[in-house]
Formats: C-alpha cells, sequence, structure tokens
C-alpha cells in the first residue's frame, strides 16, 4: 500500500512514473484537466454540428456529410453525456480537486495514491469507451443523455440503439466507478489529512465544495450505476425492468410488464445532485476568488458552508422536478414543487453573500475575477428561472422545450464552464509556474460572456413560444418555423463564441511555455497553496509540515503588516 | 479530533495507527456507495412488484410479476458457510493484529515469545469464500433445473440480479484477501498486512450481513 509518506521521499525518475502512471496528485489532476479539456472540444464541435444543422438543413458538414435526424439525435445524445460527464465532473473535481485540495489542507499527496491514479485511468477508459460508440454501426446513440427507455431499452429501437448505446451504458457505468473511487478519495483525505490548526472551520471554501460534491457523487453515483445495470439487463438478457408489451416496426418484442418511469426515477435521483455536482466546485472556486480580489473577507463564511451543505441535503429530494410531465399524483408534485423551491433558499443566501463580499471592497478587476463575477451572474440569471420551472403547471407547459434548455444551460452549463475558467486564471501561475496574459484573458471573458447570453437567453422565448427541444429541425411544422430567424440568430452567436475558444486555447499553451514567471503567491491570496513553491515540489511544502493559524479569508486585517494575513503566518500577525 | 497530523512527514511518514485509521476511514467510504446501490436495487424490486399490467385478454390490469420457487436449503448451507468464514476472517484479523502489536518486541534481538501455533486462517477464508460463491452458482443451477431464468418472470430476473451483485462484491473482498496473502510473500512489513487483513475483515462482515438481507429480503418480499 502506498502511503503519501513512502512515496514522497523520492520523486519517481522516469517519463512513465512521472507523467503516465504517476501518483503525485497534482500530475493526476493536469491529466484530468487535459482530459477535460479533450472532451470540451469534442463536445463544443458536436454542438456547432448542431446548430449548423438546426438553421441549415441542407448543408453538409464536415466528418459527418449529410445529417439525417437519427444523426442529429446522435450529436446530441453525445454532445450531452460528454459535456456533463467527462466536462463538468471531471475539471473541477477530477482536475482542480486533486490538484489543489491535499495542498489546500496542508497534506503531502491524497489518502490513497493508487486508487487516486486507477480512478483517473478508469476515467480515461470510459471516455475512450464512449467515444468508440461513434465508430461502431449504427453509431452513438440516440436516447439523450437522460437515456430514457423504451428507447434506450430496446436494440431496435433505432441505428444507435444497438451496439452504440451499449457502448454508451458501458461507458457511464465505468465512469461511476471511477467516480467514486474518487469521491472515496477526496473524504478520507479532507476528514484525515488536514495539518495542523487545520479545523474543519478554518478550511478554504474550495476545500468545503470539494468535500461535500465528493459527498453527493459517493451517494448518486452507486444508483445511477445500479440503473444502468438494470437497462443492460433489459437491452441484452431479456429482462423487463423498463420496457412494458411493446411493439416497433410493426413486431411485437419479448418484453411486457415494465416501467420507463422506473429508470426517470432511478436516472433523476442521480441526475439532481449530479447538477450539484457540477455547480459546487464552481461556487467554492468562485468564493474563493471574489474574496482575493475584493480583498476582503468573505461574508458570511458560516453560512456559505451551511448553504452548500443544506444545498447538498435538497439535492436528495426533489429529483420527481423532472418529472412533473410523467402523470405522477399531484400531491407528490406539490411535495417536490415546494421543496425545489426550498433550494433557492440556500442559493440566495449563497449569492448574496457573494454581493456582500465585493460591497466596498478595494476589488481588482483580473480575469479570474472577472470569470467570478461572471459566474454569480450566470447563477442568477439562470436560477431564476428555476422557481418557474418548479411550478408543476408551469412545467407542463414548458417540458421539452427550449425554455428548458436555456435554464441549465445557464446555470449547469455555462455557468460551471465559468467556474472552471475562473479556477484555470486563478491557478495557473501555481500549476504551470508562468502567468497567463492579461489582455487575451480579458477578451476571451467579454466575448464569452456577451456570447452566452446571446445564445442562451434568446432560447427562453422560444421555449415560450413552444419551440420543442431536441428536433433536428424546424421547417416542416408551421408554427415552428416562423422561430427560425431567432435560431439563425442564436448558430451565428455560437459560431462566434465556439471561434473565441481559441483565444483561450492560445492563451493557455502560449503562457505555458512563453509567459513571465510567476511569483509564488502572484495575487496576494492567503491559502496555503500560496506559501509554497511555484509550481509546488513533489510532496507540496518541500518536507516542511505547514502549520495553520488563521482562517482562509484574512483579508483587510486592522493592524497587520500586509493587507492580508496567510494561513500559515504566525499567530501575533492579526493580534489586535 | 480527525486531521490536525502533527509532524507525520518527514520521520517517514504515518505511523501504523494513523494508517490503520485512514484505511477503516476508506472502507467506510467504500460501503456507503455499496449500501447505496442495494437500497436501489431493493427499491425498484418493491416498485416493479407492484406495478400493474394490462391485460388484453381478460381486459383488466394483472400483476405480472411471477414468482420464484428459491432453493433454500442450498442457500441456508451457503449463509453457514458464509457466516462460518466470517468467523475465520475475526480470527485472522486478531491474529495479526497480535503480530503487528508484538512486532517492535520480537525485533529485539534475543527476544523470543516462544513458538506460536497459527491455523491459516486466511487461506481458510478464501477457500471458504470460493465455497460460498460455488454454493450460489449450484443455486442458479438449482433455479434454471426448476425453470426460472432471467428473463423467466420479474420476480426470477431480481433474484439474478441481487445475488449476482452480490457475488460480485464478495468475489472483491476475496481478491482482497488473496492481495493480503500476497503481501507476506513480497515481504511487506506485518503492519501493511494487518491493514489490509483488518478492513477485508470489517468488509466481508458487512458481505455476510448483506447476504443475510438479501436473502431474506427475497425470500420474505416475494
Ligand atoms: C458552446 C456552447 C453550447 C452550445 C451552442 C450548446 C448547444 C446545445 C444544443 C443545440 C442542444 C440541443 C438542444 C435540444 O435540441 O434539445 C444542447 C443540449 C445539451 N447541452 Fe449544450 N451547448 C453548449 C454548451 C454546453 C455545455 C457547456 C454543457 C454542459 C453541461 C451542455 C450540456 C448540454 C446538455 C446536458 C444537453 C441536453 C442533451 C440531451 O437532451 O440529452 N451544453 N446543447
Ligand atoms: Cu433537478
Amino acid at each position: 500500500m502506498a502511503t503519501p509518506a513512502t512515496i514522497h521521499a523520492h520523486a519517481p525518475q522516469g517519463f512513465i512514473r512521472k507523467y503516465i502512471f504517476s501518483l503525485d496528485h497534482k500530475v493526476i489532476g493536469m491529466q484530468y484537466f487535459f482530459l477535460a479539456l479533450t472532451a470540451v472540444f469534442v463536445g463544443m464541435f458536436l454542438s456547432l454540428l448542431m446548430r449548423i444543422h438546426m438553421v441549415w438543413p441542407a448543408a453538409v458538414l464536415p466528418l459527418v456529410g449529410e445529417i439525417k435526424p437519427e444523426t442529429y439525435l446522435s450529436l446530441l445524445t453525445m454532445h450531452g453525456t460528454i459535456m456533463v460527464f467527462f466536462v463538468l465532473t471531471t475539471a473541477p473535481q477530477g482536475g482542480f480537486g486533486n490538484y489543489f485540495l491535499p495542498i489546500q489542507i496542508g497534506a503531502p499527496d491524497m489518502a490513497f495514491p493508487v486508487l487516486n491514479m486507477l480512478s483517473f485511468w478508469t476515467t480515461f477508459v470510459a471516455f475512450v469507451v464512449i467515444i468508440a460508440a461513434f465508430f461502431v454501426t449504427g453509431g452513438a446513440p440516440l436516447h439523450g443523455w437522460t437515456g430514457y427507455p423504451p428507447l434506450s431499452a430496446v436494440q431496435s429501437a433505432g441505428p444507435g440503439e444497438g451496439l452504440g448505446a451499449d457502448l454508451w451504458i458501458t461507458s457511464i457505468a465505468i465512469f461511476c466507478i471511477a467516480s467514486l473511487m474518487g469521491a472515496l478519495n477526496f473524504i478520507t483525505t479532507t476528514l484525515d489529512l488536514r495539518a495542523k490548526g487545520m479545523s474543519l472551520m478554518r478550511m478554504p471554501l474550495t476545500v468545503w465544495s470539494w468535500f461535500i460534491t465528493a459527498i453527493l457523487g459517493l451517494l448518486a453515483f452507486g444508483v445511477l450505476l445500479s440503473a444502468g445495470i438494470l437497462l443492460l439487463m433489459d437491452r441484452n438478457l431479456g429482462t423487463s425492468f423498463y420496457v412494458p408489451l411493446i411493439v416497433v416496426n410493426g413486431q411485437v418484442l419479448g418484453h411486457k410488464g415494465g416501467s420507463p418511469l422506473l429508470w426517470q426515477h432511478l436516472f433523476w435521483f442521480f441526475g439532481h445532485p449530479e447538477v450539484y455536482i457540477a455547480i459546487l466546485p464552481g461556487m467554492g472556486v468562485t468564493s474563493q476568488i471574489l474574496s482575493t480580489f475584493s480583498r476582503k473577507p468573505i461574508f458570511g463564511y458560516k453560512a456559505m458552508v451551511y448553504a452548500m451543505l443544506s444545498i447538498g441535503l435538497f439535492g436528495f429530494m426533489v429529483w420527481g422536478h423532472h418529472m412533473f410531465m410523467s402523470g405522477m399524483s399531484p400531491y407528490s408534485a406539490f411535495a417536490f414543487s415546494i421543496l425545489t423551491m426550498c433550494i433557492g433558499v440556500p442559493s440566495a443566501i449563497k449569492t448574496f453573500n457573494w454581493l456582500g463580499t465585493m460591497h466596498k471592497g478595494r476589488i481588482r478587476f483580473q480575469t479570474p475575477m472577472l470569470y467570478a463575477i461572471g459566474f454569480v451572474s450566470l447563477f442568477v440569471s439562470g436560477g431564476l428561472s428555476g422557481p418557474f420551472l418548479a411550478q408543476p403547471v408551469l412545467d407542463i407547459q414548458l417540458h421539452d422545450t427550449y425554455f428548458v434548455v436555456g435554464h441549465f444551460h445557464l446555470i449547469m452549463g455555462v455557468a460551471a464552464i465559468f467556474g472552471i475558467f475562473a479556477a484555470t486564471y486563478y491557478w495557473f501561475p501555481k500549476m504551470f509556474g508562468r502567468m497567463m496574459n492579461e489582455t487575451l484573458g480579458r477578451i476571451h471573458f467579454f466575448i464569452t460572456l456577451a456570447g452566452t447570453y446571446a445564445i442562451f437567453m434568446p432560447m427562453h422565448y422560444l421555449g415560450m413560444a413552444g419551440q420543442t427541444r431536441r428536433y433536428s429541425q424546424f421547417t416542416e411544422v408551421a408554427y415552428q418555423a416562423k422561430l427560425i430567424p431567432l435560431q439563425t440568430f442564436i448558430t451565428y452567436a455560437a459560431i462566434i463564441t465556439i471561434s473565441a475558444q481559441l483565444i483561450f486555447v492560445i492563451n493557455l499553451f502560449w503562457s505555458m511555455f512563453k509567459g513571465p514567471k510567476a511569483s509564488d503567491n502572484p495575487w496576494q491570496s492567503t491559502t496555503l497553496e500560496w506559501t509554497t513553491a511555484t509550481p509546488p515540489p513533489h510532496d507540496n511544502f518541500g518536507g516542511v509540515t505547514p502549520v495553520v493559524n488563521h482562517g482562509p479569508y484574512e483579508y483587510a486585517v486592522p493592524g497587520a503588516p500586509r493587507d492580508y494575513v496567510m494561513q500559515t503566518d504566525p499567530v501575533s500577525a492579526s493580534a489586535h | 479530533m480527525a486531521g490536525g497530523g502533527d509532524g507525520r512527514r518527514g520521520d517517514g511518514g504515518p505511523g501504523y495507527g494513523e494508517r490503520l485509521r485512514r484505511a477503516r476511514l476508506g472502507l467506510i467510504c467504500l460501503i456507503a456507495p455499496i449500501v447505496m446501490l442495494f437500497i436501489s436495487l431493493t427499491s425498484a424490486y418493491i416498485v416493479r412488484q407492484g406495478l400493474p399490467m394490462f391485460d388484453g385478454a381478460s381486459n383488466s390490469y394483472v400483476r405480472d410479476w411471477g414468482g420464484v420457487n428459491l432453493p433454500w436449503v442450498l442457500l441456508a448451507i451457503n449463509t453457514g458457510v458464509l457466516l462460518l468464514s466470517s468467523v475465520t476472517i475475526e480470527a485472522a484479523r486478531r491474529d495479526y493484529a497480535r503480530q503487528a502489536a508484538l512486532a517492535p518486541v520480537k525485533s529485539i534481538p534475543g527476544v523470543s515469545l516462544g513458538e506460536e501455533n497459527h491455523l491459516p486462517w486466511l487461506g481458510i477464508t478464501v477457500i471458504l469464500g470460493i465455497g460460498f460463491l460455488v454454493g450460489q452458482g449450484l443455486a442458479w443451477r438449482e433455479l434454471q433445473n426448476r425453470g426460472f431464468f432471467v428473463s423467466t418472470n420479474p420476480n426470477s430476473s431480481f433474484v439474478y440480479l441481487l445475488t449476482g451483485a452480490h457475488a460480485v462484491h464478495l468475489a472483491g473482498g476475496i481478491i482482497a484477501l488473496v492481495w493480503a496473502a500476497a503481501t507476506s510473500l513480497l515481504r511487506k512489513p506485518v503492519e501493511a498486512r494487518r491493514i489490509a487483513v483488518d478492513v477485508t475483515a470489517w468488509y466481508w462482515h458487512f458481505m455476510g450481513l448483506l447476504w443475510i438481507y438479501v436473502f431474506a429480503f427475497l425470500e420474505f418480499a416475494r
């Protein structure tokens, strides 16, 4: 059993041990980061194809050729799945969490480094398996990222529902196992490896967010795994968990008596916590950055912690709000509706605390800060449509329209992406030892922010006007066709926004090699990762054991020599 | 208090007690999702059991749950084997705990604690564990002889699913045990083996409990 200690003494030398099968949480964090980066480009490319096809259906596109309606559904499924699992679950937690959680609590590594390596490589295998779905006969599945049966449970239901769908489910199952291993490691590390003085209420909010995310993952992914096993059995062993008596292309299949709703319950019991798995780390890093760049303590630290805990708790009780259309009893719909709106309370607490943190701060508008503010903005814009959707009567109208697409992209998709961007710009100097370019960063920010609103705001109007989701084109239905001009506008906005991401890529890789050298603490932050060298040595603190004397956000401390007190500064630094 | 580690680095890493605690904490985090998995399968069972199905012939709703004639004598024997293996692994756990505690004393030159006689508890546990799996395989065969296959009816699907899911997890425990035994061949320090055996033993007890739950559930929630 390789414990942190047995590996810290000598950093491994060979290329393979050092960069491929590394046990160092920092290397593993980077591996996750680059995996997610690859995935986000695949996902973005797919969305581009969808947008172009939707408004110019006749166009023949590169790589995919002619897009049939079922091809569109494959693109849609793979886009959603890759984005949710391999980007939003992978980068914030696996990437930044892995890299910075041990350092921020003053530990030399994760609790179980071998397991950590295994979780990355298992995630990698899951990614390879899902990408393979593109290349098998019939192509990728059509059932959307939510995989509703019977479409997903019947091999003959469509071109991608054969081997492609099996690969899709297998990939998700592998991903579940990888995430469970990761979550186990995060929780044990947080509870057991904290440095002296790092009490729970001195942990940076980033650590809290990774910790709570890991708990959610630990409880949610097992349920998705079980749902996936049942689905595989229905598909391949002839069972009838989900599939009722069904006729496909005039043929009666062997199934009978199953319930598609059973899948919906299991899936969304995982699915709603999953959206918090995607967004909580973004909340953590936003809190960290807003405090640092406003040069003020975070407003209501404890309230922030309890808000995240209650969001996590309530997150397990609201899955039914995805199923108002399923014919559920109005009484349960009512209960789910009330519980859903309850989540608005801790969310609002967080928002007000973020604003309170910035209020009267000496704000430094550098790129990480811009992205953190952008996160708050998107969280509010996307969040406001939540209480509408939580009304069963309204949701019956809005479900499966573009209103929902707009809602979840703002709050979960792009807000989480903004969290990732904020984290990248903020921690890049620590990870790579160089600064990213500010000017490019700002240009990238403003185009992305404006582009995001241009893409997703109009979708709310489309949805209210009745534009249905998951349609490959709208030319055939008269009332829908009238909305095509707005869709065209969205497509132009998407093309511009996606192209602008090249600025980020150029900035990232250029700065990695050519950026100006970063000091150990370029943002004058207080948490432990800024006390160590840049980039951190193999055991994080070069043989020194950090001792923590302060809370994580002591900025603008009256009487202190500097305007901030680092967590490891001697007690006297703020003794006034 | 958890954490608050006091200078655990620099002197060759965390101590043995600390590593044991950490491994046990990891084990709790492993058990949680397994519990979630079985809760989820249980609720799927209950939901599926209660579903009405429209029957065109009688023009009414019927239940298609079916039934399974469990080979319960065989399953009871398997249960006995598994419980026995819990006893043997507990013996192994205590054995290693004592060895680990005495290791520093033994390493003093000239000190001998006399010859101790150990039964190879780990090996016995592995054999019993494999015996249980074989027994479950026989139970599956017996089910098929009685005409119950995976897709015969919803109840039989769940019987295979729940027993299979339990067997997979138990097989994981066997692999862990074999690995723990291998550490002695790899000349790892006795502490490492002690930790591996300790967490596997607790996992094994959990598997025993889980099996009793699965068995009772399948028998009584038909
Ligand atoms: C470049 C920005 C993006 C564009 C232009 C875009 C576009 C689209 C489009 C056109 C759809 C299909 C809507 C429908 O027909 O129902 C869609 C679905 C979806 N997108 Fe995005 N998307 C973007 C970014 C993201 C991100 C960052 C995420 C991460 C969560 C994401 C997650 C999803 C999900 C989960 C679905 C639903 C898939 C399904 O219904 O199975 N998207 N997106
Ligand atoms: Cu939800």
